[in-house]
């Protein structure tokens, strides 16, 4: 892999409805406070899907993770992140709040070792829904927007662990769908998941993204031409080039970007 | 001698040691058992103790030993489950975590008589508590607290990340993610570890001596009123238990079927204690079964 | 500002719940370290009383060999030589702790490297009763059958270090097994098939690879198990014979530390000297559980430095 001018980038400003952006964002990790994202600017458009590509290291997971501030106890995170005019990574701000309006799917499927509906039901609960018909309901509009109602209707209340994998991960999505977010970070939520399950997978976020804006990050350049509107390529913790996926899998400016979605390195 | 007959040789030997630990232990229960089990008889375990003349019973130690470990539990088992969570969830890497640590540490590794001692200084005398159950409670509680932290920790930890951040992801508070997702998890190894520790508690005996007393006042069973002095569930009177029997009646050497009684005792007491141990065994096993969906 | 602008400025349940999770396990530390200091804060004032207000000579205590708390020697000091008690403390512990350690290497080692599969399933649970069983009820085994057969071998009354050792033997055995046990499974696997693909046989690779790449770590195990027989009292007290004698051989009656402090603390009234100095022997067993505690820490250090 051959070194790049990391300081050049070709970033765009989408003309959508900007849902989420970030300025400037910079995060540090460990006692040593090592810089593993660089000034890290950009803005998400309103229901639309957005890829974060980039090798393993280059920051697309931390930058993700950053966004509704999973961060908070790992790294510190400098820089703005703008959300509904206002800025979220700030102490003032509640993060709780800020995650019920970001909500996030991991790699790794983790439903919680529960029922199938008191995964869906526990955090609403929480959130203070107490009503027993909308909670059903909440269950129910969740688990048909994630694609899983017709596969476990009947069986609602068997334990979530004996889902399979696609199945517990798209419980996952439900689960966070049913706080009706306005934006849903997944960080490579098809990494663990067989080829079937994965094209189940991303039909939903097709659905899905009717109604979410929705950034996802993926190791998987195919995935992310099929089913993202904007792609960001990230390389050693600093965006080189955002900008329409068509744009950067058919024509980059960047030559890192080049090299990266012909299969040079990664 | 070739390297192979060193090998043999030497595979020997350690079969042989393995063997002496084995006979050991059957040697130790048979020894228990057949000395104990011809003493166990319901006149043995309901009647009271004699100090004086043989056919003594063990009804107020045993009921005490029970008594007594279930007042250390509701002491101790909050206060442990609240270090533990401080400790898995909450401390951060740094010297004050590491100060914590030392001090668990050194909480655990201080012998019985130590920590009984410790009891009878400030419970019995300063506090004016006497020998009571409830000094012998706090006792057990500080000989207990630093094993059932760091069991509960052990299980708080074996919880996966995924799981706080899917419950943080969704908006909820660290403490609502404790609680209702992290403690539901880890409760199968919690329990283990409870009745585990409620083992070594009901055997304990050197932190009793002082501070729960070696005095069986007779009980009335019926008196449900924990003021009264004669009452049961009076916290306030003094306790012997039936370890503290089994060492009191061997080292005063004024009860003439000392042996039969201790050996009786004994084979109670072991015998509680291997329910303990295979209780928490399966315990835990069925409901990890139970939470994992059987599969 | 709208509605959701407003919510993600303010406080919510969420918060809440936070800080009240913060005060209740914050609480519990805080109850865990006076409890920790006070122990070490009551028992070090009682200890320290029979230097500070009796007057004993710290050097006399610790090296005279007469043990009489009430009377006055011949020049007119108290007789409060805790020197017997210390030996035989340490000799039980010692002894107890050089038998047990063969025999914990081997079932430790016959667990992980000779049977590792059936051999682990079966010792598992026979150490694990080892330590279930309450020491109350190995010193009454030791009362009634080593005791006895001491007794017949070498006349006298049986009781004395020898008893002593064996009851702490057996009792120390699971301690130093288990964790000798983790000691040799912490060893990765490619140490065993390095050493056996260059054509050593089991017990070379044993003695040669394993057991020294493990030693620090059977170290520590020696000595948690010899901390649990120096704090041993009851089992021990059983056996020992109680007179505080200096042991001149292994099988007359003596006394340790734990066994004088539990048969002689109800007997004696607090704030006088008999009292006071027992309380010095309870405090030398807190700082000798601090030096194990130490010894520990350090090798554990050491150790991991190496690897």
């Amino acid at each position: 892999m051959q070194a790049y001018d990391l300081s050049q980038n070709h970033i765009v400003m989408p003309p959508e409805e900007i849902a989420l952006s970030t300025n400037q964002l910079q995060v540090f990790y460990g006692s040593n406070q090592t810089q593993s994202m660089t000034d890290a600017s950009l803005s998400f458009p309103r229901f639309q899907i957005t890829a974060l590509i980039g090798a393993s290291g280059s920051g697309k997971s931390t930058y993700l993770r950053s966004l509704n501030r999973m961060n908070d106890r790992i790294a510190r995170v400098e820089g703005e992140i703008m959300y509904r005019n206002t800025n979220i990574n700030s102490r003032q701000v509640n993060v709780y709040e800020v995650r019920k309006h970001i909500g996030m799917v991991f790699q790794k499927p983790n439903p919680f070792a529960k029922s199938i509906t008191d995964n869906i039901t526990f955090a609403l609960k929480a959130a203070g829904i107490t009503d027993k018909k909308e909670l059903r309901e909440r269950v129910e509009t969740s688990l048909k927007e994630a694609a899983l109602w017709d596969e476990v209707k009947d069986d609602l209340n068997t334990s979530a662990l004996s889902l399979s994998g696609g199945q517990q991960q798209r419980l996952c999505i439900a689960r966070a769908i049913a706080m009706k977010p306005d934006i849903l970070l997944l960080d490579e939520p098809a990494s663990a998941l067989d080829p079937i399950s994965t094209a189940k997978l991303e039909m939903t976020l097709k659905e899905l993204v009717k109604n979410y804006t929705i950034i996802i990050v993926t190791h998987n350049m195919q995935q992310a031409s099929r089913i993202s509107t904007y792609t960001a390529f990230f390389h050693l913790g600093h965006v080189i080039e955002y900008d329409k996926t068509t744009a950067i899998f058919q024509t980059p400016t960047m030559q890192a970007t080049r090299d990266y979605v012909t299969g040079h390195f990664g | 001698m070739t390297p192979n007959q060193t090998d043999k040789l030497a595979t020997q030997l350690i079969n042989f040691l393995v063997a002496v630990v084995v006979l050991i232990l059957l040697f130790l229960l048979g020894d228990i058992i057949l000395s104990g089990f011809p003493h166990i008889s319901w006149h043995f375990l309901t009647s009271p103790s004699s100090s004086f003349s043989a056919g003594g019973g063990i009804r107020d130690q045993l009921f005490n030993s029970l008594y007594l470990l279930i007042l250390t539990l509701i002491i101790s088992f909050p206060l442990a489950l609240g270090s533990a969570i401080y400790l898995s969830e909450y401390a951060g890497d740094n010297w004050f975590t590491g100060l914590i640590r030392t001090a668990i540490e050194v909480l655990s590794s201080l012998p019985s008589v130590v920590v009984g001692l410790f009891g009878y200084l400030l419970f019995v005398i300063e506090f004016h508590l006497g020998f009571s159950i409830l000094s012998g409670a706090i006792a057990l509680t500080f000989f207990n607290l630093p094993l059932l932290v760091r069991s509960i920790e052990g299980s708080l930890h074996a919880v996966p990340d995924s799981q706080r951040e899917a419950g943080i992801a969704l908006g909820l508070s660290n403490w609502r993610t404790i609680r209702g997702v992290i403690l539901p998890a880890a409760l199968p190894g919690i329990l283990t570890g409870i009745i585990l520790s409620a083992g070594r508690v009901f055997g304990e005996a050197a932190a009793l001596i002082y501070t729960a007393g070696q005095s069986a006042p007779i009980l009335d069973y019926t008196n449900w009123n924990p003021m009264a002095t004669d009452s049961f569930l009076n916290p306030m009177r003094p306790a012997e238990t039936l370890a503290v029997h089994i060492w009191k009646v061997n080292t005063e050497g004024v009860t003439p079927d000392a042996v039969s009684i201790s050996a009786g005792a004994s084979a109670v007491l072991i015998i509680v204690i291997l329910i303990f141990n295979f209780g928490a065994r399966a315990i835990g096993n069925h409901m990890f079964k139970k939470m994992t969906g059987g599969k | 500002m709208d509605d959701i602008q407003s919510k993600l400025k303010s406080p919510s349940k969420a918060s809440r719940e936070d800080i009240f999770g913060r005060v209740i396990s914050y609480t519990c530390i805080a109850a865990i370290i006076l409890l920790v200091v006070s122990i070490l804060y009551f028992i070090a004032s009682r200890g320290l009383a029979t230097f500070t207000s009796n007057h004993v000579n710290l050097i006399s205590f610790l090296t005279g060999q007469e043990w009489n708390p009430g009377a006055l020697d011949a020049h007119g000091h108290p007789q409060v030589g805790a020197l017997p008690m210390i030996v035989t403390s340490f000799s039980v512990t010692v002894l107890s702790a050089l038998v047990a350690t063969p025999f914990a290497i081997a079932v430790a080692l016959f667990m992980t490297d000779i049977a590792p599969k059936n051999g682990a399933k079966f010792l598992q649970p026979v150490i694990e009763l080892l330590v279930g069983i309450p020491s109350v009820v190995y010193g009454f085994i030791g009362l009634t059958v080593v005791v006895p057969i001491i007794r017949q071998i070498f006349g006298g009354t049986g009781s004395g270090i020898l008893a002593g050792t064996i009851v702490l033997f057996v009792m120390v055995l699971p301690t130093i097994t288990s964790l000798s046990v983790d000691a040799l499974r912490s060893i990765p696997s490619y140490f065993r098939s390095a050493s056996l693909a260059l054509g050593a046989t089991r017990f070379q690779t044993i003695y040669k690879v394993l057991l020294r790449a493990a030693m620090p770590r059977l170290l520590t195990a020696v000595i948690f198990g010899m901390a649990r027989a120096f704090g041993e009292a009851l089992a021990v007290q059983m056996v020992i014979g109680n007179a505080v004698l200096m042991p001149h051989n292994l099988i007359t009656p003596t006394s340790t530390l734990t066994s004088q402090l539990t048969t002689n603390i109800g007997n004696t009234i607090m704030g006088t000297l008999p009292n006071n100095a027992l309380w010095s022997l309870a405090l030398i067993l807190l700082l000798m559980s601090l030096v194990f505690n130490l010894l520990i820490r350090y090798i554990g250090k050491r150790g991991a430095i190496k690897s």
